[in-house]
């Protein structure tokens, strides 16, 4: 089970408290977790990433095991603990306000 | 009992405001989708429980949220708005090229007659229609590959298309605007598009009547004359007699002519309302003093409405989507300031009060009149 953590404005937008846990099919990959994560709340596409380019967008991070994984291939294996669900995949907003 | 349901967005989330037809007492609802900005909500008109707002932030982008039951239960509709083919270049600030880039949607337009089906105006600017009551969107393209697109420049606020009417007889004719490249006219549902800005002059444009360029803020017509069309510009207000054919300057003896709204009385198609703003420098009312002004006579003659207003030390602005009218039979008319208040008059303007003074920041305010 692959642990997902959300900001505070997608969880509201997606009506869930905590964590979100998904079965991911296959390898486990940046690209994997977001399309298990839409398909689970159609209303998050688009949100974290574009919906023609699939291109994560520019005010969101992903991290993971204390590492920034924002800039890493989509497509790239995750951590081994993310796979084995001993850490979240976390997608953070950019620390900017107003 | 006839009321009134405001709709209210702000740069922090949306908020309902109802009342009941007297307009003395308001109930107050949100914030909804606090923390983001909602840069409109729009109510269909053949189906008034049914509402749309324009959702949006830096960090996750777009969403259009819908409401069946007057905005008291809300749900995610589509958010993907991809333009129709290669999107090409428009000018940035620089004059250099820049790619089309969708970034918000401004402002929503429901039909007059079908509750699935909404217009919804963007920056980048184009034009997007759902029939699936907002499920899907698609671009009628044929406005932004109008021949002159690759012209068309952001005005400060980006290059947006903030206005959509709807002609009330004809489902063919529908106007846009666009900030900054003026008035375009579909007569066939929006499939080709003709520029509708002759006889406005703008001074910052190297030829001052171009066929396009025009930084025009905002235009209204009154539905039993729907060829009389008024128009608040960056700079000037303006009127056309004939369906956007050609424009004349109304703006009188307006102590500005800069303003952001404008808004045409529900039973006086000849009662015009704006609000001068100092500058396009300074978004603010001259001498700090906050007036709405309103013309009997279609223009050129403009008596200030100040009962209720602040009088000194004002310096908040209206912003273009910000006001509106109810039609109840003493006309109600309506506005937000970026100050968070937002202000009614039940008697047409004569008299005004806040309904709320510290919202956050006021992008657009609209009325339901409730029966």
């Amino acid at each position: 089970m692959i642990r997902v953590v959300l900001p505070a404005h997608l969880r509201a937008l997606a009506r869930v408290d905590g964590e979100v846990e998904l079965q991911v099919p296959g390898e486990v990959t940046q690209c994997s977790v977001l399309d298990a994560l839409e398909v689970r709340f159609p209303m998050l596409r688009g949100t974290i990433r574009d919906h023609g380019t699939g291109r994560r967008r520019a005010f969101v991070r992903f991290f993971a095991c204390e590492q920034d994984l924002s800039h890493e291939p989509p497509d790239a294996p995750l951590p081994g603990p993310v796979v084995t669900g001993a850490e979240p995949f976390l997608v953070v907003g950019a620390m900017a306000g107003g | 009992m006839s009321g009134v349901r405001v709709l209210v967005g702000t740069r922090k989330g949306a908020f309902i405001l109802t009342s009941d037809g007297r307009r003395e007492q308001w109930q107050v609802s949100g914030p909804h989708f606090g923390g983001w900005e909602i840069y409109h909500v729009a109510a269909s008109p053949a189906e008034p429980s049914r509402l749309f707002a324009s959702q949006s932030n830096g960090w996750f982008g777009q969403l259009i949220q819908r409401s069946d039951d007057g905005g008291q239960t809300w749900a995610p509709v589509g958010n993907d708005f991809t333009y129709d083919g290669v999107p090409g270049t428009h000018q940035w600030y620089d004059g250099t090229p820049h790619p089309w880039e969708f970034a918000r949607v401004w402002h929503l337009e429901p039909s007059i007659t079908d509750p699935d089906s909404v217009y919804a105006g963007v920056e980048d600017a184009a034009l997007f229609h759902s029939a699936d009551g907002g499920a899907t969107w698609q671009e009628l393209s044929g406005l932004r590959e109008h021949g002159s697109g690759p012209s068309w420049q952001p005005g400060a606020g980006g290059m947006c298309l903030h206005t959509i009417m709807l002609h009330p007889t004809d489902p063919g004719r529908i106007y846009t605007a666009i900030s900054a490249a003026g008035v375009f006219r579909s007569d066939d549902a929006g499939k080709t598009w003709q520029p509708a800005n002759r006889g406005l002059r703008s001074g910052g444009l190297p030829d001052e009547d171009a066929e396009v360029g025009h930084c025009v803020h905002r235009l209204a017509m009154h539905p039993a004359r729907p060829e009389t069309l008024y128009m608040q510009k960056h700079w000037d207000v303006m009127r056309s007699d004939d369906g956007g054919g050609s424009w004349h300057e109304i703006s009188g003896e307006l102590p500005s002519d800069f303003g952001f709204p404008i808004a045409v009385h529900a039973h006086e198609p000849d009662t015009v309302y704006v609000v001068p703003i100092t500058s396009d420098s300074e978004h603010y009312p001259p001498e700090g003093r906050l007036r709405v002004y309103r013309s009997r006579t279609g223009g050129n003659e403009w008596e200030p409405l100040t009962r209720g207003l602040p009088q000194r030390d004002c310096y908040v602005n209206v912003l273009r989507d910000a006001m509106a009218v109810d039609s109840l039979d003493s006309c109600g008319v309506y506005f937000g300031t970026t100050g968070g208040q937002v202000y009614v008059s039940p008697d047409a303007g004569d008299n005004w009060s806040p309904i709320v003074r510290d919202l956050p920041s006021v992008l657009s305010v609209e009325v339901q009149t409730l029966s």
